[in-house]
Parts: structure tokens; sequence; C-alpha cells
């Protein structure tokens, strides 16, 4: 707890786009999530860090309310409904599910017409498909392709362009890079970074530290459920020091 | 997440006349029927019947990827109510029809409410409850449906001063019904709503995460495939004239379940031609006598290893059509 306090950063500049307070969730009897507390500010990229099973999934499911949880969760200083994924979806925060939760069999074309499936204005999906189809240009290419039958990197350029479809105001994201080669890794993150320079607040959940740690305002590390530390990435200058706060 | 392997066919004109010719298959069957008249006409008459519910069956179990064992409720509801209204009380056939069909809709949304909370297998087991309580109900409920008796006499389908009463003038009505089905089905998939249950089918969860009213639209499917269920149950029996509570029994679960998936689930034109084989094929084995079940299993057997996703699915590309 002491380490956590030391390491306060500069969090608080922002005002907040997202409030969780105690937040907790549970699979069955199994407590994934005890307490958390959690602050995003309008505009940042924060990651959260955290080795496997540590609950990084399990705090993004129970932000969009996906998975039974208890504590309170607000937007914008407006209390979230609980356990209702659409009404959370409908206030504009997106989610890109760990695995990406694609429609495979759908083309990419119908994929990204799904994300903007609330949106009525012609106009302004026209824009946004165009606005997609501009940062991943390859999507262009491939838009009566089944979005199954792409690369990895393919499709999670998919299921974020998908999710931007979606007019987010904040995204979170679950382990974009899961199983894709570093070099496709590093060209969505730049395309992470961009949208984040343009305003767009995200929360980033990554196992693989250093290139969460290259784009990040802010870090927390999440072990066994709990949030052991808030960090400021610059303070991490070697994964030992990264590992020395996961076991502290 | 499941992955497709095939890809968008680049020759659209090419897959368009390939995906015709299910609608050929069909139409060259029906076409057949009416010259021969006779036994042949009566056999795709039921066939064309069981399109209607197969392809209500479709919307549910191949457009959303849901599962339901007991439709057959429905065509009970729908057949029934029109055999009562018509043979007991003496309405004309197409409000006994219309109304058969509002009370399946109605029953459906009140048990699928609750129902439809339940997933894979267990929804499978909790529809099944649907289908034989209500078998159980048109057995016992004497005073109403005369139990295992049946109801007789009921009128054929007509309005008015015009009966539909020959066999050819049947097959007319029932492929007019089976062709709207089929544009309304083909409609739905390509509407809104049609995408909103290929990403139920996808994945609820990735769907809800989108903002797309999962439950909602699971319960719409339902109410729609219980409509084209009672609307198949009330075509029976204006075509036979008779009912009995065997008639939508479990046999009607299975025999629909097969022509679904040899059809091509999920497809528009699958359950019209999985209907119509899946009829002719135990006629086509009558010179068999003792095998005939034997060669019309080995048939379906064959059917389903070389045509995995169904016959229609074959003609088109990303196995729709």
């Amino acid at each position: 707890m002491s380490l956590a306090a030391a390491a306060t950063p500069r969090a608080g500049t922002a005002p907040p786009i997202l409030t969780a307070t105690a937040l907790s969730a549970r699979y069955g009897h199994i407590h994934a999530l005890h307490g958390v507390d959690l602050r995003i500010g309008e505009g940042e990229l924060v990651a959260v860090l955290g080795p496997n099973g540590a609950g990084k999934s399990t705090l993004l499911r129970a932000i969009m309310g996906l998975s039974a949880n208890g504590g309170e969760v607000r937007f914008r200083g407006e209390a979230l409904p609980r356990n209702d994924a659409v009404a959370v979806a409908a206030r504009g925060i997106v989610l890109v599910p760990e695995g990406r939760g694609l429609f495979a069999p759908m083309s990419v074309s119908d994929n990204l017409e799904l994300g903007a499936y609330r949106l009525r204005d012609k106009a302004e999906f026209a824009r946004r498909r165009e606005r997609v189809l501009t940062l991943f240009p390859r999507l262009k290419e491939r838009l009566g392709q089944a979005a199954g039958s792409m690369s990895g990197g393919e499709q999670q350029m998919l299921a974020l362009g998908r999710a931007l479809m979606a007019g987010p105001k904040l995204l979170l994201l679950d382990e974009p890079s899961l199983g894709l080669a570093p070099r496709v890794t590093g060209e969505i993150l730049e395309t992470l970074g961009l949208l984040n320079r343009e305003g767009l607040s995200i929360v980033l959940v990554e196992q693989k530290a250093p290139l969460a740690l290259e784009l990040a305002n802010r870090v927390y590390l999440l072990s066994l459920g709990r949030i052991v530390a808030e960090l400021d990435p610059d303070d991490i200058t070697s994964h030992d020091d990264l590992a020395q706060h996961y076991f502290a | 997440m499941t992955t497709s392997p095939s890809i968008t066919s680049p020759d659209r004109r090419r897959s368009g006349l390939v995906g015709l010719l299910p609608w050929l298959f069909a139409a060259g069957v029906v076409g057949y029927a009416m010259v021969v008249g006779g036994y042949a006409a009566t056999v795709v008459s039921f066939a064309l019947i069981y399109a209607v519910f197969v392809t209500g069956l479709n919307l549910f179990m191949g457009f959303a990827a849901q599962v339901s064992f007991g439709q057959n409720a429905f065509a009970a509801i729908g057949g029934y109510l029109s055999a009562v209204l018509t043979a007991s009380h003496g309405w004309p056939p197409l409000p006994a029809m219309l109304l058969g069909i509002a009370a399946a809709v109605l029953v459906a949304a009140i048990v699928g409410f609750p129902t439809l909370r339940l997933k894979g297998h267990y929804l499978a087991m909790g529809t099944l409850a649907i289908g034989l309580i209500t078998y159980e109900i048109t057995v016992e409920w004497q005073s109403v449906t005369q139990g295992y008796m049946g109801i007789s006499g009921i009128p054929p389908f007509g309005i008015g001063p015009y009966e539909v009463t020959s066999d050819r003038g049947q097959l007319i009505l029932l492929s007019l019904v089976v062709a709207a089905c089929a544009f309304a089905a083909a409609r739905i998939r390509r509407s809104r709503f049609g995408r909103a249950l290929s990403a139920v089918a996808g994945s609820e969860e990735a769907a809800t995460a989108l903002g797309i009213e999962v439950a909602r639209y699971k319960l719409l499917a339902f109410l729609l495939s219980a409509g084209f269920a009672a609307l198949a149950g009330s075509l029976f029996v204006h075509v036979v004239g008779f009912v009995s509570p065997e008639v939508f029994g479990l046999h009607m679960v299975i025999v629909t379940f097969t022509m679904l998936y040899v059809g091509g689930i999920g497809t528009v034109a699958g359950p019209l031609v999985g209907a119509l084989i899946v009829s002719l094929l135990p006629e086509t084995f009558r010179a068999f006598k003792d095998y005939q079940d034997l060669a019309y299993g080995a048939v379906l057997i064959v059917l389903l290893i070389y045509a995995p996703r169904g016959l229609a699915s074959l003609f088109s590309p990303r196995g729709r059509s």
C-alpha cells in the first residue's frame, strides 16, 4: 500500500471521464475483482498491466457491465447502470473484447456496419466509415471478404475499426497485441496513439508491458484482482522495476 | 470465434446464376407435381407446408443461431385454432388462420420471455418442454380437441365463395405462400433486423458490447418463427381437412430439423430445398420395400457428409443465398 501511495503520479490534471469506486466482479462464486478504484482522465490513455489471471479482462467487462459486478462506475459524473451493457454502450463506451469478438462469417463491410448499429444518421455513418478506411487502408481492400478469413493483424484492425464506427467517447481495449507479429502490433499501437492525440480516451489492457508503457499517460498495475500500484510510465525504466511492484 | 474458410466470390454474375439453382429445382418439382397430380401433388403439398414451417424455424435457428425443439407447439396452436373455429364454430378459414397466428405469437411471447434467458442445451430442453406440454393439451382437452380422435370436416382454404379444393389449386396456393415466406426471409436477412440477428448468432457478448439489444432480437426472431409455424399448422389442417395430436408431435420436430440441416441452415433457399428433398426421398426409395428406411438414412448421412452446411449452401458464396 505504501508503495502505491508513494508512486502516485501526475494524475488529476484532466477532469475524469470515468471513475470506478470499489468495483468488484465475480464469475459464479469466484471473485475475480476486489474493490478496484480507478480514474480515467478526459483524453487520457491509461494502461492496465498485470500478469495472466490478474483480472484485467474482468475489469473491462465489469466496466461494460458484461459480468456480474458490484461497486459504482461513473461516466462523466453520471452513474452507469450495472449489468446492462447495451445501456453502457449507448453512452459511448466501446469495448474491443479479448479475442476481438468479430463476426467471422460476415464480411468486413457488414462488421463495420454493425459497429454503427445504433447510428441512424446516414451522413455521419458515411463519415465514420470513410475515417476508418483511411486509418486502415487494408480494410478497404478487403471490404467484401469474410472477417474470419483475414490475418490476425487485419482482424485486429477490423475490431478497432468496428469499435470506432460506434463513435466511442471511451475505448476499452483488451490485449490488442495478442497473437500478433511485433510489426503489426506496432502499427496498431501507432494508430491508438494517433486517436489518443486527437482526444479519444482509451483504457488499454496489456500483458506486454513495454508496448503499453510507450503510449500510456498513466499505468495501473493489477494483480490478483486488486490494483497494486499506480505509476507514471516514465518512472519505470526496467522490467525489474515493474516486477518489484507486482511482488511488493 | 469460428472462422469461415470461404471468401466472397468476386464473380457476382456467375454466383447469382448458381444461386438460382435451388429455386429452379423447387420450381421443377412443383411443376412436375402439378402436371402429374394425384399422390405426387399430395406429397409436394405437404412438403410446401413444411417449407413454411422450416422457413420460420430457420429465422430462429439459422439467422439467430438459437435452438428450439418446441416450434411444433405453435404449429399446433395455429392448426387447432383454425380447425376448431372453422369445423366447430363455422368461421371462414382466413380469419381463423389469422387468429391462430396471433394466438401462437402471443403464447410465444409469454413463454419466450422467460425461456429465452436459457442458452444452448438448456434452451433446447426448455423449448422441448413447450412442445410436449402443447401435445398433452391437444390430447387431454377432449371437449375442444376431441383428443386422439382428432377433428375432421375442416373446410378447405378459401376466401368468400372461392374455395381451393383441387390438388392443383392447393399446389398453386401453397407455392405462392412459400414464395412469399422465402421473400420475407430474404428481406429480413438483408434488413437492419437481419444484421442484428447475424450479430447475435456470431457472438451475443460482442453484439451486446456494440449496443445491440440481444434479448429483444432473440425474442423477435422467436415470435416471427412462431408465426410461420402457426401459418404452416393452419395451412395443414385446411389442406388435409383433418387434425389430430400426432400431426404436431415429436415426429414433426425430427422431420423439420432434418429438413433444415439437409437444406442448409441459415440460407434463404435451404428450408424449401430441405423440405422437398426430405419429403421426396422416402418416396423415391419405395421400390426398396423393407430397406426403404435404410436407404433413406444412408442418403441423409451422405448428404450431411458432403454438404455439411446443407444443399443450398453449395450454391452460394459464404453459405448464404
